[in-house]
């Protein structure tokens, strides 16, 4: 477990797959290592790479009978980022996720503040980033563009 | 066991609902109207084509022959596709896009909310991480078509041509057939008649909000439970199905 928790994530390397909860278990079954994985978002295409460095750190310390699955329960969400990965993120220049699940249907979330600057006054600019976890905004105060690690 | 039989024709139709909706939507790559819409609609592409991933590999292990989600995916013939005829028509000018998703976002929302509650386990798990992605689907696809509704004459005329045109493909949604039924009352699929009034209720809602009209009830298009598509769909698989086809142990 120690070997594979600091594996970062691909698109955010500040922060680790235990940081954002993917990583879900390392269990010893008779004659293999069983590491369950659980993905951000469904079709999230990290997933793969974080399954073949997950196999790769521990090659590298000689363990070879490793399976990785995918569970997709219980629901991976935002609330499992630990709270001081989620500050390393606003430093990386991601805005992080807020609040609890809180898509709601109906544009009731309030806007992230700037992680630059922190005004409060900031803008959607797309609910849809780079990134199938990310949305992108623009701060109103020091007008630099920025992206959201979208509640999930 | 015929239960069996019918979860993985189940699982079929709502993995090909995500499969072909998301090949069309990813037609939409480096088409769409400006660069953020572009991100937007391959974003939901890929949330579609993530959810049929994971349906198909169910419906693999369910079939029990050793087929993978790919082979699924890519080698069936047409008329064992069993997705709504709604997915298939074609992306249009941007408004017959945003109209499409309309209808099924709002489907999808109430739809997949229900099915976390089935009694099959990875139903339920899967339906409970797509429903979070449904919302920002929705949330989007509504704020553009109020935004385009109630916007210039043109924006309205084009708007209103689409919802209504796509119009006799909604009616399918909320089809059931005895295969559903069983699985129904085996707690497993959902009860499509309380979701059509909602699906309804919300759609009168966002129309209302775009100053659109809600189409006269006419006739209802049908037939994709039985595997008959419209004249798209044979075009749709010929480009989807082109590179397995072509190379049949292609690899990555």
């Amino acid at each position: 477990m120690r070997i594979i928790s600091d594996i970062p994530d691909p698109e955010i390397p500040v922060i680790t797959i235990s940081d954002l909860g993917i990583l879900r278990g390392v269990e010893y079954k008779n004659d293999y290592y069983l590491i369950t994985i659980t993905p951000t978002y469904t079709a999230c295409p990290a997933m793969k790479m974080i399954e073949d460095q997950i196999r790769e750190r521990l090659k590298e310390h000689g363990i070879t009978n490793t399976k990785v699955l995918l569970t997709y329960s219980p629901a991976w969400t935002t609330d499992w980022i630990h709270v001081e990965a989620k500050e390393r993120m606003r430093l990386y220049g991601i805005a992080p996720p807020m609040h609890s699940s809180c898509a709601s249907v109906k544009g009731s979330t309030q806007n992230p503040p700037c992680p630059q600057c922190r005004a409060n006054d900031t803008e959607l600019i797309s609910r849809f980033g780079s990134t199938a976890c990310k949305s992108y905004y623009k701060c109103r105060q020091c007008q630099e563009t920025f992206e959201h690690f979208k509640c999930h | 066991m015929k239960s069996q039989e019918h979860l993985f024709t189940y699982c079929l139709r709502l993995a090909d609902n995500a499969l072909i909706l998301g090949h069309r939507l990813s037609e939409l790559c480096s088409k769409a109207p400006f660069i953020e819409e572009d991100l937007a609609q391959t974003n939901i592409a890929l949330d579609m084509i993530g959810r049929s991933q994971a349906l198909l590999n169910y419906a693999g292990q369910l079939e029990g022959k050793g087929q993978s989600a790919d082979d699924l995916a890519y080698r069936r013939p047409e008329q064992e596709y069993y997705n709504h005829l709604l997915v298939e028509q074609p992306n249009g000018d941007f408004a017959y896009t945003l109209a499409r998703q309309l209808y099924l976002s709002l489907f999808e929302l109430h739809f997949y909310t229900e099915l976390e509650k089935s009694k099959d386990s990875t139903l339920a798990s899967i339906a409970a991480k797509t429903v979070k992605e449904i919302k920002y689907h929705l949330e989007h696809t509504s704020d553009w078509v109020i935004r385009l509704g109630d916007g210039t004459a043109e924006s309205k005329r084009r708007m209103q041509k689409a919802i209504d045109d796509l119009w006799m493909y909604t009616g399918e949604l909320f089809e059931m057939d005895d295969l559903e039924m069983a699985l129904m009352s085996s707690g497993i699929a959902v009860d499509l008649i309380p979701i059509k009034s909602k699906w309804l209720n919300e759609l009168k809602t966002v129309l209302q909000e775009a100053t659109l009209q809600l189409p006269d009830d006419s006739y209802m298009q049908t037939g994709s439970r039985k595997g008959i598509h419209t004249e798209y769909m044979g075009h749709i698989l010929s480009e989807m199905q082109y590179l397995q086809r072509a190379y049949p142990d292609a690899t990555w």
